[in-house]
């Protein structure tokens, strides 16, 4: 177990280490040099232009060796600074995502673990039996195709203008402040709902469809056949398959995270839902560079921490890792 | 030729396969006749503005009044480069990583192991999203690179297992025997055993990559020039067709997305079936 724990951790201490070389490469090395971005948008000319090339190169640490700007990266990122954002100047990058990033959680939380729990359920379900197999599974993969933004705009579209049951944009009512009340919670919610909705239909029909086909393959196992020549009843051996299954889906979730974030930041941007990723579109059109870093960041670090409540749940869920056995998905 | 055959057979019994096909092919039929059905070009301003579907204007118009037709079948076309380029690519790289580590294992497999974790463990949209808003000039066919190259990391997770698990049999063992060069046992000996399975992971990856220049076009950092299905959405969504009610704008490009990716998917199953029979029993 411990073999297992400290290879994740090389592995995502890595990936955190490259997350934040790339994040520090792609404005130093990309063509386009964002220094004369700010300038040619100020619109100066002469020696003015001279001058604030000189100022803000300084101001930004450009002046300094590249390794040394390196250092000085990772130091200030350690201290929790990532810069001041352009688009809400002048408050902090890191304080502008802290006030995003509980949208976020309670946008995300709740839609990836309920559609896993649900989808896996009905997948199980669904398996074997003809005549689900042949309506609903086919609605699966379509849901599944569907991209995030496109379901959000159809269900905002349908419920808020249309039928004007849930209300479009924002993370609460513009006519109320952020304060302790039943209205305020109720508005909350109100904004919460569909958002969650959309991204909760996207992943169900994909873990439906996961689960059903890995049930398939294990009822062709030969335990399974084992048990079903023994006389077992039907249920149990359903149950033992849909144990067996679990695993590949829990590792199918540590892999889909990325996608499912990603599929986040979009249906945000659809219903002006203030996440990260609304935060990234402002920043695109301010470009707000320093916005869009941290951004990818926190992604980043969030991802990360999914990743390795995971792997705790995968420790507990499989007998094989703890015993130290090879098993897991190392 | 009798398997061939046989392949055939069970291929155009399948429902799923011939469904999941013809709307991959109608759409595909689709991205190459629709500009001949449209006078116009996607970014000329034709007609009245916001006007709902007519005989002349078979999508209605977009708020500057371009015709939604001519911009749905041009962004077909990059919808269908950005899957084959973003999808071959992808394939191709999890091919050449996943062949590697596992038929020559030891250190290589392990360093190439831990570089498919991390790229595993990156989310992908959002490193794709700070490269290209810093990228001033973009195309359709940079963003199909883009997303090759981060794309492959599971597939080639997959095909290293089953390379593994080939590697050794009897048969490899002549191979190796008989003198011949690893590239070739590759590509003669393991290869061949897992056909299916390396052409069911590129439309996977076909699909994967088109959704991800979807999110990617709709958060404005498609493609520069030319248009694309995923920028209508975005320009739908930026100019309040939403709230105008302007259903024509953003239900066709998101709607030739999903028929496209599912339809995929659904081949997907459809060819499982086909290519292993254990699933075929229903």
């Amino acid at each position: 177990m411990r073999r297992y724990f400290v290879r994740k951790l090389l592995i995502y201490i890595l990936t955190f280490f490259v997350a934040v070389t790339v994040d520090w490469m792609i404005p130093r090395f990309m063509p386009g040099d964002p220094v004369s971005i700010l300038i040619s948008r100020a619109g100066l000319r002469g020696s003015a232009v001279d001058t604030m090339y000189a100022y803000y190169t300084g101001v930004f640490g450009l002046d300094v060796s590249i390794l040394h700007q390196y250092f000085n990266f990772w130091a200030a990122l350690l201290r929790g600074d990532l810069g001041i954002s352009i688009y809400l100047f002048p408050t902090p990058v890191t304080k502008v995502i802290m006030a995003a990033v509980p949208y976020d959680a309670a946008l995300l939380l709740p839609a990836i673990l309920l559609s896993w729990w649900a989808g896996n359920k009905f997948g199980a379900f669904a398996a074997r039996s003809k005549r689900l197999d042949n309506t609903l599974l086919p609605a699966g993969y379509v849901l599944t195709g569907t991209p995030y933004m496109w379901l959000g705009i159809l269900l905002a579209w349908a419920f808020c203008i249309v039928w004007r049951v849930f209300p479009i944009a924002g993370g609460y009512s513009f006519d109320l402040r952020p304060h302790f009340s039943l209205i305020f919670i109720w508005s909350l919610i109100q904004h919460w709902f569909l958002p969650f909705a959309s991204l909760f239909l996207v992943q169900f029909g994909g873990w439906a469809i996961g689960m059903r086909n890995l049930i398939i393959y294990e009822l062709e196992a030969d335990y399974s056949h084992y048990l079903e020549a023994l006389g077992a009843p039907r249920k149990l051996i359903r149950r033992y398959a849909f144990n067996n299954a679990i695993l590949p889906q829990l590792t199918g979730l540590a892999l889909q995270l990325g996608v499912i974030v990603a599929g986040a930041l979009a249906t945000e941007v659809v219903f002006a839902y203030p996440g990260i990723g609304y935060l990234i579109l402002q920043a695109i059109h301010n470009e707000d560079y320093f916005l869009l870093q941290g951004c990818f960041l926190f992604v980043v670090i969030g991802v990360l921490l999914a990743n390795f409540i995971i792997d705790i749940a995968y420790v507990i869920v499989d007998p094989r890792t703890r015993a130290g056995m090879q098993g897991g998905a190392a | 030729m009798k398997k061939k055959n046989e392949f055939l057979y069970f291929a155009l019994r399948n429902t799923k396969l011939r469904i999941g096909l013809s709307v991959v092919l109608f759409f595909l039929v689709l991205t190459f006749v629709g500009p001949l059905l449209t006078p116009y070009a996607p970014a000329d301003f034709v007609g009245p503005s916001a006007s709902p579907p007519s005989a002349q204007y078979w999508f209605g118009t977009t708020t500057f009044g371009e015709d939604v037709f001519t911009q749905f079948v041009h962004g077909l076309s990059s919808t269908f480069l950005v899957g084959i380029v973003g999808g071959g690519l992808g394939t191709l790289l999890g091919m050449i990583i996943g062949f590697t580590a596992g038929y020559r294992g030891g250190v290589l497999d392990e360093v190439l192991n831990i570089l498919t974790n991390v790229v595993l463990t990156i989310p992908v949209l959002a490193l794709l999203v700070v490269i290209s808003a810093y990228a001033k000039v973009r195309g359709v066919f940079i963003e199909s690179l883009f997303i090759g190259f981060t794309a492959w990391p599971w597939a080639a997770r997959a095909i290293r297992a089953q390379t593994f698990s080939l590697r050794a049999r009897d048969f490899v063992d002549l191979a190796k025997l008989s003198g011949m060069k690893p590239v070739k046992i590759v590509f003669t000996e393991i290869a061949p055993n897992m056909a299916s399975y390396l052409f069911m992971t590129f439309i996977l990856m076909f699909g994967g990559a088109i959704l991800t220049a979807a999110t990617l076009d709709f958060f404005g950092l498609g493609p520069t020039q030319g248009t694309s299905l995923g920028m209508m959405m975005n320009l739908a969504v930026l100019w309040s067709a939403l709230t105008l009610g302007m259903w024509w704008w953003f239900i066709p490009p998101g709607l030739g997305i999903t028929a496209i990716v599912g339809g995929l998917y659904i081949m997907n199953v459809g060819l499982d079936e086909v290519f292993n029979p254990r699933l075929r029993e229903l």
